[in-house]
């Protein structure tokens, strides 16, 4: 029992136990989720606009703080944990004008690992590498609203690959994008090696990259399996709003 | 995302002299150029010229269409006509009055007005040639490094950031309300001005209530990635001996200058 317990605290990136969570106008967001993912794994979070995609994965780095509880590589997220925990769960947000903050793309790349308390050179050279894996070297010094939608997207995620995370939590990484940027996007993500959980609407993105999917609809998770077997359960999925064809 | 607000950078990208000339170096210049002007005594003609004259320089280093510079300097016109009654109360020998209104104008206070508008001029120039040889990132950067506290550095920085994304979503609201301002052929517009100025203020609550939602996503993106509270900025680059000096000889020149006009 024990062996199994120690086995479950190193091999569980993420575990989500009954977690609820209300924003203050009172709509209730999140009502018990349960959720595990292994390392390595991928994972999509499928569900309808309102679902509690979002909000569930704020709760991933302590952004939000619901009743329950989020454990991170087997540790619980407290108040004094946070950084640490920040350090390990990557969020890349939906709309990278939020995501992106800083005048100029180099110094937004270089703010996770500046918190982070490293030294100068290291800060640089971790914020040149995470642009060159997501092949953005040499934008360095523009500013963030002259880039593309596609261009701030890969940043975005650059601005968390540079804390170097092992949890990758992306909020709609394709949506808007056109074909073109979105091709690259998902290149992009293919060759991270991150545990990933992804929300998003993109289905072929689902059963290009991610393994696993699992579907939220009311705040609660209504189902969770292997991404093929899901996809192919369409009274699963028209009664959750998602149409696949 | 096709929006473009009419206005854009300040930064006009070169490689002459004064636009490689190190931030930290011209933002100072620049404020002195502009306190030196301020000073001037009012009507001391040869020393606003003699001040006239490193403002040239910079402008022909700069390779800037003067045209340009000229341009975006009419941003100092409308303090002319805030300066414009100067010239009638002003005491002093009689130049000409308006009749009716028994307004009489003196020429100490035309002296006034006419170097007032001199002054704002030259230093609205200054001012120009500085944001149009140095990106903003970099005055950012000029900012913090001549010790300005950290959390005003950090909201220019957002102000800067944020200025253009909220024009578009300013410019988005605008083009949906136009697109559904349709008239029919025969009809004369039923709505009244009350109406649309409701309309409009309708948008600026919305633009303001999306602003007050972005901030709070922008905070939460900040945390994220481990903000405390504190704003930290990434630098590096030390000064080269080249911008000292430029700093110190026209500080020491305008010094001159100022002290010529007052003998």
């Amino acid at each position: 029992m024990l062996g199994t317990r120690v086995e479950t605290a190193v091999e569980t990136a993420v575990e989500v136990i009954d977690l609820r969570f209300a924003y203050p106008d009172g709509v209730q967001a999140l009502r018990g989720v349960n959720l595990a993912v292994r390392r390595g794994e991928k994972v999509a979070l499928l569900g309808p606009n309102g679902a509690g995609k979002s909000t569930l994965l704020l709760h991933l780095n302590g952004i939000l703080r619901g009743k329950g509880q989020v454990r991170i590589a087997g540790v619980p997220l407290r108040t004094d944990n946070l950084p640490q925990v920040r350090a390990q769960v990557g969020l890349v947000f939906e709309n990278p004008d939020d995501q992106l903050f800083s005048p100029t793309v180099l110094e937004d790349v270089a703010y996770g690992p500046l918190y982070m308390g490293l030294p100068r050179e290291e800060v640089s050279e971790r914020a040149r590498r995470a642009l060159a894996q997501v092949g953005m070297t040499g934008f360095e010094e523009r500013s963030p609203h002259r880039l593309s939608l596609g261009q701030k997207k890969r940043i975005a995620i650059a601005t968390v690959l540079s804390m170097e995370p092992a949890i990758l939590a992306l909020d709609e990484p394709t949506a808007s994008l056109d074909p073109r940027a979105r091709r690259e996007l998902i290149h992009l993500l293919r060759d991270l090696p991150q545990t990933m959980i992804v929300s998003t609407h993109d289905i072929p993105l689902v059963r290009d990259l991610l393994p696993r999917t699992v579907v939220m609809d009311g705040g609660v998770i209504v189902a969770d399996g292997e991404t093929q077997i899901i996809l192919s359960d369409s009274a699963l999925l028209a009664a959750h709003g998602l149409d696949v064809y | 995302m096709a929006a473009r607000v009419p206005f854009g950078e300040r930064y006009l990208a070169g490689r002459s002299a004064i636009h490689t000339t190190d931030a930290r170096a011209k933002l100072p210049a620049t404020l002195a150029y502009v306190f030196a002007v301020t000073l001037t005594p009012v009507g001391h003609w040869p020393a606003l010229g003699l001040l006239a004259l490193p403002l040239a320089a910079a402008l022909l280093l700069s390779r800037l269409s003067p045209l340009v510079v000229l341009q975006r300097s009419a941003l100092a016109l409308p303090f002319l006509l805030a300066a414009v009654p100067l010239m009638f109360t002003k005491e002093g020998e009689v130049l000409f009055s308006v009749p009716l209104f028994g307004w009489t104008a003196s020429r100490e206070g035309l002296e006034t007005v006419l170097s007032i508008l001199a002054k704002s001029w030259l230093s609205v120039m200054a001012a120009v040639i500085l944001t149009a040889t140095t990106p903003a990132a970099e005055l950012l950067r000029a900012m913090r490094a001549l010790g300005l506290p950290r959390l005003l550095v950090a909201t220019v920085s957002f102000m800067y950031r944020y200025l253009f994304v909220i024009a578009e979503e300013a410019l988005r609201l605008l083009r949906a309300r136009d697109s559904r301002s349709a008239r029919l052929p025969g009809r004369s517009a039923s709505a009244s001005l009350a109406w649309r100025a409701k309309v409009l203020g309708n948008m600026v609550g919305s633009l303001f209530l999306r602003t007050y939602e972005r901030s709070e996503r922008v905070y939460a993106a900040m945390q994220a990635r481990g903000y405390d509270g504190e704003p930290r900025f990434l630098w590096r680059r030390a000064w080269r001996t080249t911008e000292v000096v430029l700093v110190v000889g026209l500080v020491a020149y305008l010094a001159g200058v100022e002290l010529y006009a007052r003998h």
